[in-house]
């Protein structure tokens, strides 16, 4: 056994409003700049929809994620390593922009600007990348609230997946009606199949956290990660030529915040905490050979951290006292393993995510309401879990490889401490055959209502600080010389290529800054264009002001 | 690192070798396949997020957004560059049993920093060239910039050359001197020439950044301007909630949702338009509270809900008259429920006498229909004040009793100490029917219903249960309801349903399945537990209630039916229940301070305060387009008692000014500053007794005549606009294209045309030719280009939120919190601040030459809690026009008062708190606040001024310091006035209530700790509710657990209204009105496919879940999630009766304008209805039409005004104007639309 510690996060859908205020403080807080305008390390995706990039789950295609080979081990989907070593030149399989979208901005000026003419000015769409005229076909989040889902919802992978069964069971009608929302970040696999693609070894997974990063510098934009990750949470950046990802905000987590898309979460529906794993079973719980079975095995990786033998492995492994503190108040623990209520997005690609979702409920379809019911019968109040209008198949194509059971089972559980709850709270004597109705006692009912429905700050986000004292070497040391032929030129890896261009981040760090607020001028008029942020108020450089002629002349 | 151990591994074993070959040098950790890489420390790679996480500060501000968030966020701040915002969580806790405030925010506040340094930021201030030229070709000529803007304005060829080129770009820079010169020269000349009342200022919602609404709204208030409403005329005002509490609107904060258990969302998708407080709607869901959402379509909300009733657009009160109905069979004839009846005895009107008169109108049988309540005075009592005392029936004893509490206690010395709910020991009987002291004798009365779908009216025969007392024939207004709602109980006569499926009857839950497409099933099973719940809990069942109900014409009288659900089961006024009105309700919970300096009542009173709606609706001439009468809407019952029946609307609005109802400016035909010259005049030479009754007689003999009556006459128009904090030509402009062509007379898409055959008004006189360009100036402020800002003649570059000091509150919550400024503002911006006080320095200058000391003749009408709305009992309409002799100001006319303006001294008076705060006090609903001693300290604090008119006086000349004025002058913030408030008020009441507040004194927030952290504010008589001990504010607690009366008629919760035109009309009680034809009333094409190009459906303008009305709409990172430009969301069915697919072009069209967009076709979409988001403006990416060959419009461009004539009554107790409280709304929602598909390929 190796102890690991990972940093996690569930996501209560059951609460997501579907605001996207995550998507809006990520990019904001990371991907403003250039080369990122198509980058949404958080999104929100509507479902049933295709997602962002679309039909990013259909793995025939895209081929992401880890299948197991004939001998029943692991292997990426794209191939065996040898084999694609030996492709490394071709292109990788991997979403177009056109799959995500074609980032645009606006001829904003005009409207300042116009001349007098006959009509009010307007402002055009531009596109971001080739700075013309342009027609906005699609956007990071096209379909959001079903928009357009009567004619394109068929393309949605999961949807086609559930209709293979039964043509039945989604139908896109006004009277079936169901949405809900999917956040999704970078999932931080255990098993990331990103870093595995990765012929650089530029990707790399903090063994103190657990996040999954891209070291910049090693970085040669092959972009295999795009291709190796199924969930299509490495991105390209277009202006460096290198891949970035969701960095689960580690420059806030490591002092004791949250990400940015958590603390913003206006659902109140992210959790972050720690979980204890063995990262020695990592690869047998990957290689379950039912889909099926990979959420239990995922679920049996999370050691008890209240265990005294997991306690004592985990001191001899090197985490610190109160890192395992932590992991014993971790909410994601609670709401993953305790109370099993969060579930893993896809288990079948084999990467072991580690951003949980608990299943959201839906309203009951007028089929059963229109029948007569007794208003104050706790089984009708809430309705019936088989007649709720998102149909449990789809649910369960999206956490647990299909087997509806264990959704049925997280839904049973969230309308028993509805129903338990009620009694509470109008002052009735409580009956505790409703916990046990569902394996819980009254106790772990009452705690998981807490959890999930008060969610105190200090509850919902226990994130222990980094140890500074090892984190030895955070700074960019002895880098400025790493540069392609300077004298300290980092090492070419194991394969010698020489294609990408490594710069330092801190050169890489003022470009791209200075490129920041892509929308300050339509591409292809950058000239003279100047970043306020990077102006240290000295001066007048070139654009920053408007030329001093007479304005009414 | 040995060889992978047999069984599970990664690919096979060659690869493997090979992989370990491969990186043999390499430093890294790796998992013993070789699949995972741990790497700690070296981690360069990772600078570059930890760079750009770094900041140098953070500061508290908010968004003065109008929306109800009031949301405080962290600005983060990199080398003097606004970088990103967070949202702050430090809110204070409301309890450990309770989620809590934090996280507030959106997506959109979460994109505001974009806007910064954005490309649509107005950096500089901008004049039209055209005008410009002119202007200083003038004033170099004349050297006088007042005279310059009289020869330009002067001038028609001039004047309408610069109009026409409104929205066509050509703005140029002028420097901050030359745009103020011009601003202030313009207001010089309107006052002195046609005055001040010509001059107008619209900036809504004071809650969103109080100091920025309240600095502009006093200057306009100095110099005699005209603020015009924006909560009724956004049609946000559920004009019921006076109707029914006296109140203007007072909602549960959303913490209080967590007390609910049982929570129906009806027409409100919290989600998007409560974004910040959905969470709480969430979560208690998990406490096992059920959610039922009513709405068209699957809304956002549904998500959430156990059940989901898809209510048919516009139906809603018909799915809530047959609950009602359910509600009344089960709990008030089928049995008794204790707690429903004490509670409805005590807080509501249904005990009340209702005097039964016969119809007389003509080609009926006769019969009895309701009228007035029975008053004191019915019974003999002789005071003034009985004819305001309604009477109740004595279950005990059979005699009539006049219970405390009704307003013939409020203003009256024989009503100190019993304006009180306190029944002393009375049992007011619920029902004639077997109530003591006569035999039971019934009537049938005749009641009117509208239940087809054109709106036409038809009656119902029902009989109810009487008495005889003091010779009138009387029932109670629970008799009435009972018929009204069809709930039949044995031996009365009458058409009564045959049951729940009866469905030809009306209110019967089969009857309005066939309306709404809700099942009847589903409707029964819904009321019996909203009834059932509020029963166990104790009325915490909670109805969510928003613009999908409200903003329809007849949104009040739905809102009565679906408050009457709240009222009969005990829910109001309690924690967890009750009505959540969501829409616009934004609260300015400082709101005497802000209220009182932001009308400069400290300097003058009374201010000028207008209906927005009639004044738009005559100014911008769309009551030249309006081809219906109010005859179209009269209750089949109506008579001709009232001399309104059939008027135009114009006639209607006329009207309602002239008997003192309702405002109208410009007042006169004559400058107002001439008026109160020659009133003075006449005291003086001693022809008239007072100025008022001078005025009376002037207007009784011609002298003088009402502006309204002839309202296209060029001195007669509006001449100077200024907007700031608002877009309202982008926004908020219903039927913006008459703005365009009438009001500011430049080009539009009006296709309609006047329709000669259309009711012409009696009293306003009609031009043959119509005005065009009617505004001299357009001014605006604003920090980014809007539609507004294209069309003005001056735009002045605002401060963003983010650069500047001011307060935010909401009812949302219980904080207020400031806006600091993060970065001062840029390029040329200045503060509204700044804005107004070199805006009021320059026309004090000009004022030397031009104006002086002058004094003003204003005009205002009868004001709700004031003794005013005491001068016309009965709810008459008494015309002093028809009666051949002048009116009685004050009572059958407006009030007129002489007010005296130095114009010299506007800018010193508008940087200190005047005398009159000391001398007058403040006074909000009718408490006055003392405040000789919070003179004192705030002069202490914030210094005095010295020199000029306001020697001496406290000082306010800088933002902060008048938040700090704000908050001292105001109970919620300062516990010493909170306290002597409640002392003042209980005198009237006779109950204690100081308690509430006591403990408090000590407690003055500051506007410093509201820069720390939000601050919960204090219980205060300025509210309904208690927040005492750290409760979650619900309104009207104060009422239901202290007896403290409603400011209503009756002290009491209104089910029935007794005015004249409430009777007209068919709403004495609540009722189904169906969404207006317009194919009856305009000739609009009838509703569906019409088998060509082009299917005619209902235009719904919700919100937006990308913009907050029109701002954010052209935030890139919005316009990035959604669809990048202006949407028609449209059913499947609909789109493919016109061939269209999703994302194609398509013109929404009929006689007001054309919205050109495209199409988002959603199967979550019901047929006959599409969905073009409110404020989507013709700024980004609007092509040319196909329709009109111009540019597309806003979403407003194909609606209009249509003012329903129960919204102008006044005079009459709750029924009375308030500015922003009472009054018509600008409904949008009743509007259709021809869908056309277009060209795919477009032109801009």
């Amino acid at each position: 056994m190796r102890v690991l510690a990972q940093l996690a996060m569930v996501m209560n859908l059951d609460k997501c409003i579907g605001c996207h205020t995550c998507s809006v403080t990520c990019k904001q807080a990371w991907t403003n700049r250039a080369g990122t305008e198509y980058v949404w390390f958080n999104n929100v995706e509507t479902r049933p929809g295709q997602g962002y990039p679309r039909r990013y789950e259909d793995q025939d295609r895209w081929r992401g994620g880890w299948t197991l080979n004939k001998r029943g081990n692991l292997e990426l989907r794209t191939g065996g390593r040898l084999r694609r070593l030996l492709g490394i030149f071709a292109s990788p399989v991997q979403p177009e922009l056109a799959d995500y979208y074609e980032p645009w901005t606006y001829d904003y000026r005009t409207l300042t600007e116009a001349p007098l003419g006959d009509d009010f000015p307007v402002a055009r769409p531009k596109s971001l990348i080739t700075g013309e005229d342009t027609k906005v076909t699609w956007s990071a989040n096209w379909d959001d609230n079903l928009g357009g889902t009567s004619q394109l919802g068929h393309l949605d992978p999961v949807v086609e997946k559930v209709r293979r069964e039964s043509e039945e069971k989604i139908r896109f009608e006004f009277e079936r009606t169901f949405m809900f929302y999917l956040p999704r970040i970078c999932e931080h696999c255990l098993n990331p199949s990103c870093m595995a693609s990765c012929p650089s070894g530029a990707i790399y997974k903090r063994s103190e956290d657990g996040i999954v990063l891209v070291d910049q510098d090693r970085c040669r934009g092959w972009r295999q990660c795009v291709t190796g990750c199924p969930y299509k949470k490495i991105y390209f950046n277009h202006r460096s030529g290198k891949a970035e990802k969701c960095t689960f905000c580690y420059p806030r987590v490591e002092v004791g915040l949250p990400t940015v898309c958590s603390e913003t979460c206006v659902g109140r529906l992210r959790y972050l905490g720690l979980f204890l794993y063995d990262a020695d079973a990592v690869t047998a719980a990957a290689s379950t050979p039912d889909p099926q079975d990979l959420y239990e095995a995922q679920l049996d990786l999370m050691l008890d951290p209240s265990d005294p033998a997991v306690v004592a492995a985990a001191r001899a492994d090197g985490i610190p006292d109160d890192w395992i503190d932590a992991a014993r108040r971790s909410p994601v623990y609670a709401l993953a393993k305790t109370y099993r209520v969060a579930l893993p997005l896809h288990p079948e690609y084999r990467t072991m995510p580690m951003v949980w979702y608990v299943p959201p409920l839906s309203p009951v379809v007028d089929l059963l309401s229109s029948q007569g019911h007794d208003a104050e019968d706790r089984a009708t109040l809430f309705g019936a879990i088989e007649a709720l209008r998102i149909p449990v198949e789809y649910l369960a194509e999206l956490f647990t490889a299909g087997r509806t059971s264990t959704v049925t089972a997280v839904l049973r559980k969230l309308a028993a401490m509805r129903a338990y709850m009620r009694d509470v709270t109008l002052g009735r004597d409580p009956d505790p055959s409703i916990p046990a109705s569902v394996g819980m006692t009254e106790e772990s009912l009452y705690e998981m209502y807490r959890l999930m429905a008060i969610a105190k700050y200090d509850e919902r986000y226990v994130i222990p600080t980094a140890h500074a004292e090892q984190a030895h070497d955070l700074e960019e040391i002895g880098c400025a010389l790493d540069v392609e032929d300077g004298p300290g030129m980092y090492e070419s890896g194991p394969f010698g290529e020489a294609s990408g261009r490594p710069v330092p981040v801190a050169v890489e760090t003022f470009h791209a800054l200075r490129q920041r607020q892509t929308s300050d001028a339509p591409p292809g008029d950058l000239h003279g264009r100047v970043n306020l942020l990077n102006w240290d108020g000295n001066g007048r450089p070139e654009g920053l002001f408007p030329p001093p002629k007479d304005a009414a002349s | 690192m040995a060889a992978p151990a047999p069984g599970p591994g990664v690919d096979g074993p060659a690869s493997a070798a090979l992989l370990k070959a491969g990186r043999f040098f390499s430093r890294w950790d790796e998992s013993d396949d070789g699949r995972v890489v741990f790497r700690e420390g070296g981690r360069q790679g990772d600078v570059f997020y930890r760079d750009r996480w770094s900041h140098d500060k953070v500061v508290r501000s908010t968004h003065g957004v109008n929306c109800t968030g009031s949301c405080s966020w962290k600005v983060y701040v990199k080398d003097g560059i606004i970088t990103w915002e967070t949202q702050q969580t430090d809110y204070p806790s409301v309890g450990p049993d309770r989620p809590e405030y934090e996280p507030r925010g959106c997506p959109r506040g979460a994109a505001f920093s974009w806007y910064t340094y954005s490309p649509t930021r107005v950096r500089y201030p901008y004049v039209r060239g055209v005008l410009l030229e002119m202007y200083r070709e003038a004033r170099r000529r004349l050297g006088d910039p007042v005279l310059a803007w009289a020869e330009i304005t002067g001038d028609d060829e001039k004047r309408r050359r610069y109009q026409r080129a409104r929205g066509k770009g050509g703005l140029v820079r002028a420097s901050w001197d030359e745009a103020i010169e011009i601003a202030a020269a313009a207001h010089v000349h309107t006052i002195k020439e046609y005055g001040p009342d010509r001059c107008a200022g619209f900036s809504p919602i004071p809650a969103m950044s109080m100091v920025s609404h309240a600095v502009g709204t006093r200057f306009m208030q100095l110099i005699g301007g005209v603020m015009t409403s924006f909560y009724d005329w956004y049609a946000d005002l559920p004009v019921a909630s006076p109707q029914v509490f006296g109140d203007q609107t007072d909602v549960p904060e959303s913490g209080d949702w967590w007390d609910a258990t049982y929570l129906m969302m009806w027409g409100s998708n919290v989600p998007v338009t409560r974004t910040p407080d959905a969470h709480w709607m969430a979560e208690v869901r998990y406490r096992g509270t059920k959610v039922v959402t009513v709405s068209p379509d699957y809304a956002d909300n549904t998500k959430f809900a156990d059940e989901w009733l898809p209510a048919q657009a516009g139906t809603d009160a018909a799915l809530a008259m047959a609950m009602g109905h359910v509600v009344l069979k089960e709990h008030f004839v089928d049995k008794t429920t204790p707690f429903f009846a004490d509670y409805i005895r005590t807080y509501t009107d249904l005990p009340m006498l209702i005097r039964l008169e016969p119809h007389d109108g003509d080609g009926d049988s006769g019969g009895l229909v309701p009228g007035k309540f029975l008053t004191a005075a019915d019974l003999g009592h002789a005071a003034d004040e009985d004819a305001w005392k309604t009477v109740v029936l004595d279950e005990g004893t059979g005699e009539p009793v006049v219970p405390n509490g009704s307003i013939g206690f409020r203003y009256a010395e024989s009503g100190k100490g019993r304006w009180n709910l306190d029944l002393d020991g009375v049992t007011p009987a619920l029902t004639m029917a077997g109530a003591p002291g006569a035999e039971d004798e019934v009537v049938e009365v005749l009641l009117p219903a509208f239940t087809a779908p054109d709106g036409s009216g038809d009656v119902l025969r029902r009989g109810v249960p009487v008495r005889r007392v003091g010779g009138h024939l009387v029932t109670t207004v629970l008799d009435l309801m009972l018929a009204q709602y069809g709930v039949q109980r044995a031996g009365l006569p009458g058409e009564w349903p045959t049951g729940y499926d009866d469905a030809a009857t009306p209110y019967t839950p089969a009857w309005q399945a066939e309306i709404t497409s809700v099942p009847a099933e589903q409707c029964i099973r819904i009321a019996r537990e909203f009834a059932t719940n509020a029963e166990e809990s104790g009325g915490r069942s909670v109805i969510i209630l928003g613009a999908g109900v409200c903003q329809w014409f007849h949104g009040d009288a739905t809102y009565r039916a679906i408050l009457a659900l709240l009222i009969l089961t005990g829910c109001m006024g309690r924690n967890g229940g009750g009505w959540a009105h969501y829409v616009g309700q934004e609260k300015c919970r400082p709101v005497t301070g802000w209220i009182s300096l932001a009308n400069a009542l400290d300097w003058s009173r009374p201010p000028r305060t207008m209906i927005g709606t009639a004044y738009w609706y005559m100014h911008t001439g769309q009551w030249r387009n309006d081809g219906y009468s109010t005859a179209s809407l009269a209750s089949p019952l109506s008579t001709t008692r009232a001399d309104e029946n059939g008027q135009h609307t114009a006639d209607a609005i006329a009207l309602s000014a002239r008997i003192g109802w309702m405002p109208f400016y410009p007042q006169f035909d004559v400058n107002p500053l001439q008026v109160a010259e020659d009133a003075v005049a006449a005291v003086n030479a001693g022809t008239a007794p007072d100025a008022a009754t001078y005025v009376a007689e002037a207007l009784h003999d011609g002298r003088l005549t009402a502006a309204i009556e002839d309202v296209d006459a060029p001195r007669n128009w509006p001449r100077t606009l200024v907007l700031w904090r608002s877009n309202l030509m982008g926004s908020s402009a219903k039927g913006n294209e008459y703005f365009l062509k009438h009001l500011l007379g430049t080009h539009s898409n009006v296709m309609g045309t006047e329709n000669p055959a259309a009711p012409r008004p009696e009293h306003v006189r009609w031009h043959d030719e119509a005005p065009e360009g009617k505004l001299d100036l357009l001014l605006s402020a604003d920090f980014r280009m809007t539609s507004t800002t294209l069309l003005s003649d001056v735009v002045l570059p605002a401060a963003t939120w983010y650069e500047k000091h001011d307060l935010s509150s909401t009812d949302m919550h219980p904080f207020v919190h400031a806006f600091t400024p993060a970065i001062d503002p840029p390029w040329e911006a200045k503060t509204d601040f700044d804005a107004f006080h070199l805006l009021a320095r320059k026309l004090s200058d000009l004022a030397r030459t031009h104006l002086g000391t002058r004094r003003d003749l204003v005009s205002v009408p009868l004001q709700h809690d004031t003794p005013g709305e005491t001068a016309q009992p009965g709810g008459r309409v008494t015309d002093w026009r028809s009666s051949g002799r002048p009116g009685t100001p004050g009572r059958t006319m407006p009030v007129f008062t002489v007010v005296e303006r130095d114009y010299t001294a506007i800018a010193d008076k508008l940087a200190a708190v005047g005398p009159l705060a000391d001398t007058l006090g403040f006074t909000v609903k009718n408490v006055t606040y003392r405040l000789e001693e919070q003179t004192i300290r705030l002069a202490r604090s914030n210094g005095v001024m010295l020199g000029g008119a306001a020697d001496g006086r406290p000082a306010i000349d800088t933002d902060e310091k008048l938040a700090q004025a704000i908050l001292t002058y105001s109970g919620t913030t300062n516990g010493e006035l909170a306290v002597q408030g409640f002392r003042t008020l209980e005198e009237r009441v006779g109950k204690p209530l100081a308690d509430l507040a006591e403990g408090s004194e000590e407690r003055r927030i500051s506007f410093a700790d509201t820069q720390t952290a939000p601050v919960p504010v204090i219980t205060s008589p300025e509210w309904s509710g208690s927040e005492t001990g750290g409760r979650r504010y619900a309104p009207f607690t104060v009422n239901i657990e202290r007896l403290k009366p409603f400011h209503t008629l009756t002290g009491r919760m209104h089910f029935y209204l007794d005015h004249d035109w409430m009777l007209e009309y068919g709403e004495a009680l609540p009722i189904y009105r169906p969404p207006l034809d317009l194919h009856r009333l305009f000739g609009e094409p009838r509703l569906g496919p019409d088998g060509s190009s082009q299917v005619t459906v209902r235009y719904l303008t919700p919100h937006s879940k990308w913009s907050i009305h029109s701002e954010y709409q052209d935030n890139l990172l919005m316009l990035s999630l959604s669809r990048g430009g202006p949407v028609v969301w449209m059913s499947p069915a609909d789109a493919g009766a016109i061939d269209v697919s999703d994302n194609d072009w398509v013109e929404c069209v009929n006689a007001n304008g054309v919205f050109v967009g495209r199409a988002i076709v959603s199967h979550r979409m019901p047929a006959g209805v599409v969905y073009v988001y409110h404020a989507q403006e013709r700024t980004i990416d609007v092509p040319k039409s196909e329709a009109t060959g111009r540019r597309g419009g806003i979403h407003n461009s194909v609606t209009r005004l249509l003012v329903k004539p129960t919204h102008l009554i006044g005079g009459y107790a709750q029924l009375s104007y308030t500015f922003n409280y009472f009054g018509p709304t600008g409904n949008q929602r009743d509007m259709v639309s021809t869908i056309r598909k277009r060209s795919q390929e477009v032109t801009y």
